[in-house]
């Protein structure tokens, strides 16, 4: 289908992807700003009912890695809390994720939990649990589910420079290593651990240096530059797809923001702040679009316009909607009928 | 009939369910060149292969993990702890992932999660446990502890085919102790969630459980020869979903309960099981509830300690006398 932004193609994109599909790159990772500037706003509305976490600044790391994926070969990913864009890229829509933030009963979790942690195999995109590090023996899994079956399928995890202070991220990667699973872990090295900077997560100079323990190439990307993280991602993914086995790969980004919405980041310094935002993924992206004569000003415009009234749709439909019904809580614990659990409760 | 051992019968059931779905698997540690550590999967990777039979590396979040991922796909992963005191290591996956995930997420994770537990083998702190009580309290798992052989086989097989996660613990006392006659010809499940009458009595029940089950019926048959008591013996079988049925049943029959179990005192499963009696059938009571449990002591290795740490015949036998005289 020929997208209403294309233009005749240049010659020279670094990375075999289409006009139409920079665009997208565009497209989601301006999607990913506005609505957590939607849910921002809802949140000091208090609408949201918990905490709203941002990935100001990580646009370009989470897009342009889940973009490598293919979505027609049955690819999986797990995100970690500032990879709402990745899970866009998958297909995951504003309604569900506004509807996730506001409890609401037609979330996909039925209220059950929250933000963006939702997901399913069918869906592309599995959610994670907040104890960091357990998705990866899960991806690895899911992983070792596509090779068992000789499936052409790979599977992506995220990790962030805390998570890979655990001990689920290192049982994870060294059995995916050890099987030569079809898996590609991104460490999104984002300066912070809620308050803790790298530097006290771990001695290496760089993360992807650890890849060297589990016998796996580890490769680092900046990951403001959305073209790059697409093509690193893309090399492991093909990597794994061949039956090359695990890749880690450290995006180099920034937390623009605290660790949730309540955080004041007074620990980040200021000036480190600002040098970053002078490099933000989606102005240096708008650039590199404009100025390669691969899109314009008015045609992104037009982008964002459409991103505006989509996400005012979508508010306007997920605002009004009624939280679950109290007695739904008990139902689906194990897949024993509903009943059987009202009066295992009830009996107090 | 052929005369099958405790661990032959679990060696049988997964064996069968193996060849009838091709989605079974194993994993773990050393299960397969070496055929695990109590030999129960021995011969099974040259019957299903390396991609069915995968040793792990000594990972057991990894193994619980990699086994919740595959389930998530249609897989049914069994993953064995080589003991199942190791199985705190994966604590945090089978209860904050594999527990939550269809209540949360809506993805079922039909999986069994099975290893040597228990005592009275000599094994020191760290290779004789008894973690049920631990997991009791998570809401997502099934827990399962067969005392005879025939429920060995007929509950991992019913556990296998469950559609949710089922911790399965094997009580390493009766590997090669319990012998049975079982028909090779007969397709053997025992249903999770259901107790059994192990011996039928009027006096008292004994509700119990795994290899206690045998001190209750020596305990039953030593107070029906001396003291001339009817006493019934309730092995439960499955601890989640507990069968409060037949716990009920047998206290309005009996009025008298002790609980016996392997595990320590403090938190264990028979405070659990009380608050239920106390809950159901409290005016049937004719006694107090009474429990005979470990002492709240890390289990100590030599002979003369642990068997004074756990609870012996001499114990039921004691407290059940008590709960006759009441």
């Amino acid at each position: 289908m020929a997208s209403p932004n294309s233009v005749s193609q240049p010659p020279s994109i670094p990375t075999g992807l289409s006009v139409e599909q920079l665009l997208d790159l565009y497209y989601y990772m301006r999607l990913t700003r506005s609505l957590e500037e939607r849910l921002a706003a809802l949140y000091r509305q208090t609408k949201v009912v918990g905490g709203l976490f941002r990935s100001l600044g990580q646009e370009a790391d989470a897009v342009g890695s889940a973009y490598a994926l293919d979505q027609d070969k049955g690819d999986i990913l797990s995100p970690l809390i500032r990879n709402l864009g990745s899970m866009l890229v998958r297909g995951a829509t504003p309604v569900e994720v506004l509807r996730q933030y506001m409890a609401k009963a037609e979330s996909p979790t039925h209220g059950r939990d929250l933000n963006i942690h939702y997901g399913t195999p069918e869906q592309g995109f599995i959610g994670q649990i907040s104890h960091l590090g357990d998705m990866v023996p899960v991806m690895g899994g899911i992983a070792l589910s596509f090779k068992m079956r000789g499936e052409d399928r790979v599977a992506l995890v995220y990790v962030g420079d805390g998570a890979m202070s655990t001990g689920t991220f290192h049982e994870g990667i060294n059995f995916a290593a050890v099987q030569r699973l079809p898996l590609v872990v991104i460490a999104e090295n984002n300066g912070y651990a809620f308050s803790t900077p790298t530097a006290k997560q771990s001695a290496v100079k760089h993360l992807a240096d650890k890849a060297a323990a589990y016998g796996i190439p580890g490769v680092r990307a900046d990951g403001n530059d959305v073209l790059a993280v697409y093509e690193v991602t893309r090399r492991a993914v093909d990597r794994a797809r061949s039956g090359e086995g695990v890749t880690l790969i450290e995006l180099e980004t920034y937390r623009r923001k605290g660790h949730a919405e309540h955080d004041d980041q007074s620990y980040q310094p200021t000036e480190e702040i600002a040098r970053w935002e002078a490099d933000d993924p989606i102005d240096r992206y708008v650039r590199q679009l404009t100025s390669s004569g691969w899109s314009t000003p008015a045609a992104l415009a037009d982008i964002d316009r459409r991103i505006a009234d989509e996400l005012a749709a979508a508010v306007a439909l997920v605002e009004p909607e009624a939280m679950p019904e109290a007695g739904t809580a008990l139902a689906g614990v194990c897949l024993d009928p509903p009943e059987a659990e009202r009066e295992w409760y009830d009996r107090g | 009939m052929p005369e099958v051992t405790y661990l032959a019968a679990i060696r049988q059931g997964m064996w069968e369910e193996m060849e009838r779905d091709e989605n079974v698997f194993i994993l773990g540690e050393d299960v397969g060149a070496y055929g695990g550590a109590f030999k129960v999967t021995d011969g099974f990777l040259e019957r299903f292969g390396g991609q069915r039979v995968i040793d792990t590396p000594i990972s057991e979040a990894a193994i619980v993990g990699a086994a919740a991922g595959a389930a998530h796909m249609g897989f049914r992963p069994i993953a064995e702890m080589q003991f199942i005191d190791f199985i705190s290591c994966a604590y945090d996956m089978l209860t904050n992932y594999v527990a939550t995930a269809r209540y949360r997420a809506g993805l079922p994770t039909p999986m069994v999660v099975r290893g040597p537990s228990g005592g009275y083998v000599r094994g020191g702190p760290f290779h004789s446990q008894n973690p049920e009580a631990a997991f009791l309290h998570t809401p997502g798992l099934k827990i399962v502890c067969p005392a005879t052989a025939r429920d060995a086989k007929g509950l991992i097989k019913a556990a296998v085919r469950d559609e949710d996660p089922v911790l399965y613990f094997e009580h390493k006392y009766l590997y090669r102790r319990i012998k049975e006659d079982l028909p090779a010809d007969e397709e053997i499940l025992t249903p999770i969630g259901k107790a059994r009458l192990a011996r039928e009595g009027s006096d008292l029940t004994i509700v119990t459980w795994s290899a206690m089950v045998f001190k209750a019926l020596e305990t039953a048959e030593q107070l029906e020869a001396e003291d001339g008591l009817s006493v019934e013996v309730l092995d439960l079988r499955t601890l989640l979903p507990m069968d409060d049925e037949a716990i009920m049943a047998s206290v309005r029959k009996t009025n008298r309960v002790l609980i016996a179990h392997e595990d320590t005192r403090t938190g264990g499963v028979a405070g659990e099981i009380t608050a239920r009696i106390n809950n159901d059938a409290f005016e049937f009571l004719d006694a107090p509830v009474k429990r005979v449990a470990a002492h709240d002591v890390p289990l100590p290795y030599a002979p003369s300690l642990e068997d004074f740490v756990l609870p012996q015949t001499e114990d039921l036998l004691a407290a059940a006398r008590w709960l006759a005289a009441y």
